[in-house]
C-alpha cells in the first residue's frame, strides 16, 4: 500500500500559543488512523489544518504526492480530495438531503445531475436513508443527519476522509448507527483520519490509534499494543479515564 | 451655502429650542406610554376573547396608520366631531402616546409570556398575592428585556416629532423655514446650510441614543 | 357623513392614492437595491467603501424622513441640484429606506452560522460557490420577517410626501379639509384609502414570512 497522506513537522500557533508542535504522520492508502486525546490537545485542529480551514506556520502536508501546504489557489481544489465530515453536520437547511447530497458534485465537479443523483440514491440506500431523500434536515433526527453529512463527503470521492468527533453531538443511541456506517467504509478500503472520543470503536475501527497531547503526537501503535500495553504514562493516566473501578 | 445664517443673532438657539420641542414631546409621550404599556400588556395576556380582539384591532390600528395621518385625525377631527379645541401640542402628545402605548404593550406582552409559569406557581406557593407577584417577581424580570427596545422607541419618537409642523407646531423643521424665510433676501442659499444642519441636528440627537441601546444590548445578551 | 360629498371626493384620493403607490414603490425597490449593495459592503469589509456605507447607514437611519425630503427638495437646488417632487420623494424614500435594508440584510448574512461556510468549503465550494448556494438564500429567509417590517414602515412614511407639495394622500385630504371644510368625509376616506395601500401589503408579508421560516425552521 503507498502512502497518500504525510506529515512533516506541521506546527500551528494562534498568537503566542503552539497548538500543534511538530507533529508527523503518514498515513497509507486504505488505512485507518484514529486520534485520541484529552480535550483541547489539538486533535481537531490537525483535521482543520489538513483540509485548509486552519493555516499552518510550518511544516509540509503531502497528499498523494503533491505538496500541499501553503498553497492557496490550489487549496480548494484539494478539498475535492480530502473530505470531511463535522462534530455538527451542518447540512444545508435549505435543500433537500438529496439537494444537500448532489450539490457540491454538480457544481463543483460540473457532473452530470443525473449521474449525481443516481449515485447519490446509491449511497444513501447503503446508509438506509432512501426514504428521507425529499425531506429537508430539520426532519431528521442527529444520527440521520450525520449519515447524510458522512454520505455528501463521500459523494466527493475523497481520497482521505477525515471525521471530527462526528458522534459527540449526538444522543447515545444514534451513536451506534453512524459508527456502523464508519466501519462499513473501512472495511471498503477508505483511507480515514478519525478522531473521536468513543475508545470501543477506535479499537474496532482503527489499523493504527495515535495519541495526541499538549500539541505532540506522544504515543502510537496498533489498537492491541495501544490500549492493552501503552507505553507512555499520559497515555496510561489517559485511558484510566475511560475505566471505572468497582 | 448658507451656513452663514446660523451664526446670524438668536438663529442657532432658536433651532435647538425646536429640537427641544422635539425631546419635550418624545419624553412627554414615553412616559407616559410606559406606565400604560406595561398595565395593558399584562391586560393583554388575559385569555378573554372580547378584551383580546379588542387589543388587537387597537394594535392592528397602530401598525398600519401612519403617525401622520393618526394626528391629523386627533387634530382636525377633534374639534369637528367633539368640539374640543385641542392644542396641537396636546393633540401630537395624545397620538404619540397612543402610539407608544401600543408598542409598549405588545413588547410586555411578548416578556411576559416569555417568562415560565413556574415563576407565577412557586411565587404563590410561597403565599404572594398576584399583585405581589406581579411588582416583586415577574416586573423586574421583564424591565431589562424592554429597556433596549423602550430606548430605540425613544429615537423613533424624537423621527416622529419632525411630522408635528405639520399641525403647526414651532419644532426644530419650522423655525428652520422661519429662519430661510426670514433671510431669503440676504442670504439667499440660506436652504442648503439650514436644512443641512437641522439633518445634523436630529442625528446628533438620535445616535447617540441609539449608540447606547446596541451598547446595552449587547452587555445584557445573556 | 354625506355620500354625495364621499363620491365627489373619491375620484381625487383615487388619483392621489395612485400616485403615492407609485412613488411608494419605486423608493422600496431602491431601497432594496441599496439595502443589498450596502449590505455586502459591509459584510464583505470592502476596504474604502466600508466606512462610508457605515457612516450612511447610520446618518439615513437616525434622521427622519422629512427632513431629509426638505434637504433634497429645498436645500439641494441651491448648490445646483435641482429635483422634481416626484423624484425627490421615491429618491428620499429609498435613501431612507436604503438604510433600513441594509442593516436588515446584515443581519440576516452574519446569522448565518459559520459552521456553513466551512462545511461548504470542506466539500471543495468556492467562494462564489459558497455564496450563492449556501448563504445567499439562508440569509434572505432569515432577514425576510425584517424587510416585510421595513417595506411596511416604508409605506407608512410616504405620508410626509405632503409636505414637499407632492399631491399625495395626505396632501390631498389637507387641502380638501382646507377647502370645504368636510373633515369627517376628508379623514374617513384617508384612513379608508391608508388601509387599502397597507393591509393587502401587511397580509401577504405575513404570508411570506411564514412561508420562509417553515422552509428554514419547519416551524
Amino acid at each position: 500500500m503507498s502512502e497518500i497522506l504525510s506529515v512533516k513537522n506541521l506546527s500551528k500557533r494562534f498568537d503566542d500559543l503552539t497548538v500543534l508542535d511538530n507533529i508527523d504522520l503518514s498515513v497509507k492508502e486504505g488505512e485507518v488512523v484514529v486520534i485520541v486525546g484529552p480535550s483541547g490537545c489539538g486533535k481537531s485542529t490537525f483535521l482543520r489544518c489538513l483540509n485548509g480551514l486552519e493555516d499552518i506556520q510550518d511544516g509540509e502536508i503531502i497528499l498523494d504526492g503533491e505538496n500541499i501546504s501553503h498553497d492557496k489557489k490550489t487549496l480548494q481544489k484539494n478539498r475535492e480530495k480530502i473530505g470531511m465530515v463535522f462534530q455538527s453536520y451542518d447540512l444545508f437547511p435549505h435543500k433537500t438531503i438529496l439537494d444537500n447530497v448532489t450539490l457540491a458534485p454538480i457544481k463543483v465537479k460540473k457532473r452530470n445531475k443525473k449521474e449525481v443523483e443516481e449515485e447519490a440514491l446509491v449511497l444513501l440506500e447503503r446508509v438506509g436513508l432512501l426514504s428521507k431523500k425529499d425531506n429537508y434536515p430539520r426532519q431528521l433526527s442527529g444520527g440521520q443527519k450525520q449519515r447524510v453529512a458522512i454520505v455528501r463527503a463521500l459523494i466527493m470521492q475523497p481520497k482521505v476522509l477525515l471525521l471530527d468527533e462526528i458522534t459527540a453531538a449526538l444522543d447515545p443511541e444514534m451513536v451506534h448507527e453512524v459508527l456502523d456506517v464508519v466501519l462499513s467504509l473501512a472495511k471498503e478500503g477508505r483511507t480515514m483520519l478519525i478522531v473521536t472520543h468513543e475508545m470501543q470503536f477506535a479499537r474496532a475501527v482503527a489499523d493504527r490509534v495515535v495519541f495526541i497531547d499538549g500539541g505532540k503526537i506522544v504515543e502510537e501503535g496498533t489498537p492491541d499494543e495501544f490500549f492493552d500495553n501503552p507505553k507512555t504514562d499520559r497515555l496510561k493516566k489517559f485511558l484510566q479515564t475511560f475505566s471505572y473501578n468497582k | 451655502m448658507g451656513f452663514d445664517v446660523l451664526f446670524k443673532g438668536t438663529n442657532f438657539i432658536r433651532l435647538l429650542a425646536g429640537l427641544g420641542v422635539a425631546l419635550k414631546i418624545s419624553l412627554i409621550s414615553v412616559a407616559i406610554s410606559i406606565p400604560l404599556g406595561i398595565v395593558l400588556g399584562m391586560i393583554m395576556t388575559t385569555k378573554n376573547v372580547v378584551v383580546k380582539a379588542i387589543t388587537r384591532l387597537y394594535l392592528e390600528i397602530v401598525r398600519i396608520m401612519p403617525q401622520m395621518v393618526l394626528l391629523f385625525i386627533v387634530f382636525f377631527g377633534a374639534t369637528r366631531a367633539l368640539g374640543i379645541n385641542l392644542s396641537a401640542e396636546s393633540a401630537s402628545i395624545i397620538v404619540f402616546s397612543f402610539w407608544g402605548t401600543a408598542e409598549m404593550s405588545d413588547l410586555v406582552r411578548g416578556a411576559l409570556t416569555g417568562i415560565p409559569v413556574i415563576q407565577y406557581e412557586s411565587s404563590f406557593a410561597l403565599g404572594l398575592s398576584p399583585l405581589q407577584t406581579y411588582l416583586y417577581v415577574i416586573i423586574p424580570q421583564i424591565v431589562r428585556r424592554m429597556i433596549p427596545l423602550s430606548i430605540n422607541l425613544i429615537t423613533r419618537m424624537i423621527k416622529t416629532t419632525s411630522l408635528v409642523m405639520m399641525i403647526g407646531i414651532v419644532e426644530v423643521l419650522k423655525v428652520g423655514q422661519q429662519i430661510i424665510e426670514a433671510n431669503r433676501k440676504s442670504s439667499p442659499n440660506a436652504a442648503f446650510g439650514v436644512f443641512a444642519t437641522v439633518f445634523l441636528l436630529y442625528f446628533l440627537a438620535c445616535y447617540p441614543i441609539s449608540c447606547l441601546s446596541k451598547y446595552l444590548e449587547k452587555k445584557w445578551e445573556n | 357623513m354625506d355620500p354625495n360629498v364621499l363620491s365627489s371626493y373619491l375620484p381625487l384620493y383615487v388619483q392621489a392614492f395612485l400616485l403615492t403607490v407609485k412613488i411608494g414603490w419605486i423608493g422600496i425597490i431602491i431601497a432594496l437595491l441599496i439595502g443589498v449593495i450596502v449590505a455586502f459592503i459591509i459584510h464583505f469589509n470592502v476596504p474604502v467603501l466600508k466606512p462610508i456605507a457605515k457612516a450612511y447607514v447610520e446618518l439615513f437611519r437616525n434622521t427622519p424622513l422629512l427632513v431629509q425630503l426638505f434637504f433634497i427638495y429645498f436645500g439641494l437646488p441651491k448648490i445646483g441640484i435641482t429635483v422634481s417632487a416626484e423624484v425627490c420623494g421615491a429618491v428620499g424614500l429609498g435613501l431612507l429606506g436604503g438604510s433600513y435594508m441594509a442593516e436588515s440584510f446584515r443581519s440576516g448574512l452574519d446569522a448565518v452560522p459559520v459552521s456553513q461556510s466551512e462545511s461548504a468549503l470542506a466539500l471543495g465550494m468556492s467562494k462564489a460557490q459558497l455564496f450563492g448556494n449556501v448563504i445567499l438564500p439562508q440569509a434572505f429567509s432569515i432577514s425576510t420577517p425584517a424587510i416585510v417590517a421595513n417595506v411596511i414602515f416604508l409605506l407608512k412614511e410616504t405620508s410626509v410626501f405632503s409636505a414637499i407639495s407632492l399631491m399625495d394622500l395626505m396632501f390631498t385630504a389637507k387641502d380638501l379639509i382646507g377647502l370645504y371644510y368636510n373633515t369627517t368625509e376628508c379623514l374617513v376616506l384617508l384612513v379608508v384609502f391608508y388601509i387599502v395601500m397597507l393591509v393587502p401589503v401587511s397580509i401577504l408579508g405575513s404570508v411570506l414570512e411564514k412561508k420562509t421560516r417553515y422552509k428554514m425552521f419547519g416551524v
